[in-house]
């Protein structure tokens, strides 16, 4: 189904902050901005709600430690134990410190991609998909507000100028 | 303007008092006599008879008693008298992991001040009255620490060994050393650092009260270049005072990352304390400029700092623990063996404890949270310190008893002081700090 939306443009980050203010101090429902580069308390000023990735990054990172551990403990103690600079594999325990820079590795590399690769999938990019800014120029120096309109076009673009905005349109959009 | 509340000032002396008589019962019943020091270990040493002795040649034979240790009755007598000096060293080893302690609080917010000068950062000149209110205390802190190393020079005890020209005798390391590592370059280098390290205070200082009053921002550029040449003379000289003072208790022993090692305990213990002393003073109402995401940047660097402390703590030993030289090891042989619960105490209350308390972004912004915090982080550096010293100073005879806790007592409550009637002194908030008005909206 088709939706009709009124999009604004705007040149400058902090115009666009306090535009998102503005609107929303007037109770309408600002669906997506569309911003160059992340602007420092956007989503407060949206409204939205805290990120639960800081979350997923934990438990990636747990993950991350246990299979480091779990592996040396294979490679290095069970499966083929060897007398390195006269410490003999005995025990993981024992040779723990050798294994402290592999553990810390592990870690910070199962949290660092498997949170990319979530936060990729929770906000649906994949390759070859088609781009959702509506208008090319937010990948530049422009940042666009997008609203949902319900029969009050007039009123709302006259709002949106009044914030500054640099152009203002009413476009269909698919959904 | 701060004023000193009253309940605290008296809660400083109360604590000065209190550390000043343990402090003096710690040296009073410091034995003087090897009878004495045999029949105190006696009956203290129900525990741990058996291994002791062994322990005690073994950590310690390379204090220049290694060489006659494995003679039958001359180790005897050298073990007691060994013992001897380890039970007299004890209170002056408290005493000084104390004075040092305190003293590296205010010279690692010294360091941040600069940095923060030096950077430019426009999120702090809000608490640069705080930082200087702390770095006060590097005047009297210095010159206690001077004094003990002078006392410590002129063989009142027995901490640094190779001070003792009759160790040196016996020891060919030390000789080889004696240019560098003898007590009257030791103390030029000292008085050198200390005056330099007082010198920028001082005139930072000054700079930064003229500034609010004149009418230009010339003595604001000048606090720039002087603070930037602050630390080149910071880096250098915090490095070889690491050595000086604290590496050289065991004057066999070396490690090259030192320097940063000791300081990444006084960075972390510094920002700690202004984080705190910050808190305090908005729970008073004081400061009402300064908000929740200042402090959610101080406990960022508290959280930081205290994983590069463990970074550089754990580089230090892996290398030493991987290459198994003997006269690298002996250093964590003693730490393994006799101060199991310090050593690892010490790494649960620096690392483990921040990295899962500090982690969660909400729980830095709670301010009696960072009080906790700091307070655990603070402990846990005290007992840096104590590991760094007290193994070469007084081997398995330490405990945290009287002349520790009476150490505690009397500088930390000195510092309390010190720097609080620092802090009466000026505005609590600077005037025209070109960088106040950014500091006054930081907001993360």
């Amino acid at each position: 189904m088709a939706s009709k939306v009124i999009q604004a443009l705007y040149n400058d980050d902090d115009v666009l902050m306090h535009a998102v203010k503005k609107v929303r101090a007037e109770h309408h429902h600002i669906e997506e901005v569309y911003t160059p580069f992340p602007v420092h308390g956007l989503d407060k000023a949206m409204g939205l709600a805290d990120t639960r990735i800081a979350i997923t990054s934990f438990l990636y990172g747990c993950l991350g430690l246990t299979v480091a551990i779990v592996m040396m403990n294979f490679i290095m103690i069970e499966d083929w134990p060897q007398d390195i600079g006269g410490k003999p594999s005995f025990t993981y325990l024992e040779n723990m410190p050798a294994f402290v820079p592999i553990m810390f590795e592990l870690t910070v590399f199962f949290a660092a991609h498997l949170m990319v690769i979530t936060f990729y999938l929770r906000s649906r990019m994949w390759p070859f998909k088609k781009a959702e800014n509506p208008d090319k120029r937010t990948t530049d120096d422009h940042f666009l507000m997008e609203i949902g309109l319900h029969d009050n076009e007039n009123e709302l673009a006259e709002l949106l100028w009044e914030t500054g905005a640099v152009e203002v349109k009413v476009t269909e959009k698919e959904s | 303007m701060y004023t000193f509340s009253n309940k605290l000032r008296l809660g400083s002396f109360i604590a000065m008092g209190l550390g000043f008589i343990f402090l003096v019962i710690g040296f009073i019943s410091a034995p003087s006599t090897v009878e004495e020091a045999k029949a105190m270990v006696a009956v203290h040493d129900d525990g741990h008879g058996g291994g002791h002795a062994e322990a005690a040649t073994e950590s310690h034979g390379d204090q220049g008693h290694g060489a006659e240790a494995s003679h039958g009755e001359e180790h005897d007598s050298s073990h007691d008298e060994h013992l001897l000096s380890q039970l007299k060293n004890r209170p002056w080893s408290a005493l000084y992991v104390a004075a040092f302690f305190f003293f590296m609080i205010s010279l690692g917010v010294l360091a941040f001040y600069a940095i923060q000068r030096a950077a430019q950062a426009g999120w702090s000149p809000l608490l640069f009255r705080v930082m200087e209110g702390i770095t006060a205390y590097l005047v009297p802190g210095g010159i206690i620490v001077f004094v003990i190393l002078l006392l410590s020079a002129m063989h009142m005890n027995h901490m640094f060994v190779w001070m003792d020209p009759e160790v040196v005798a016996h020891d060919e390391l030390l000789q080889g050393k004696a240019g560098y590592l003898n007590p009257t370059f030791f103390l030029i280098r000292a008085a050198i650092f200390l005056g330099g390290w007082i010198f920028y205070r001082q005139y930072s200082r000054k700079l930064s009260l003229a500034q609010d009053e004149s009418d230009d921002n010339t003595n604001f550029v000048k606090n720039f270049r002087w603070s930037a040449g602050f630390l080149v003379f910071y880096l250098v000289t915090e490095s070889m005072m690491s050595w000086d003072w604290i590496m050289s208790v065991d004057p066999h022993w070396f490690s090259t990352l030192f320097g940063w090692y000791v300081f990444a305990s006084m960075f972390v213990s510094g920002i700690t304390v202004i984080a705190m002393v910050t808190v305090y003073l908005k729970s008073k109402g004081y400061l009402e400029d300064v908000n929740d995401s200042h402090i959610h940047d101080l406990a960022k660097f508290m959280f930081g700092i205290s994983i590069f402390w463990t970074y550089l703590w754990f580089a230090q030993f892996m290398l030493i623990w991987y290459a198994n030289i003997p006269e690298e090891v002996t250093y964590y042989v003693a730490r393994f063996q006799d101060y199991k619960l310090p050593f690892f105490g010490m790494l649960a209350l620096n690392f483990v404890f921040p990295l899962l308390v500090l982690m969660n972004s909400d729980y830095k912004r709670i301010n009696w949270f960072v009080i906790m915090t700091g307070i655990v982080v603070l402990f846990g550096h005290y007992l840096d310190i104590f590991n760094m010293i007290m193994p070469a100073t007084v081997g398995d005879q330490w405990f945290i008893g009287l002349p520790e806790i009476g150490g505690i007592l009397f500088f930390g409550g000195l510092f309390v002081y010190w720097i609080f009637t620092a802090l009466t002194k000026a505005p609590l908030q600077p005037k025209r700090n070109p960088f106040i008005e950014e500091s006054r909206h930081f907001h993360y």
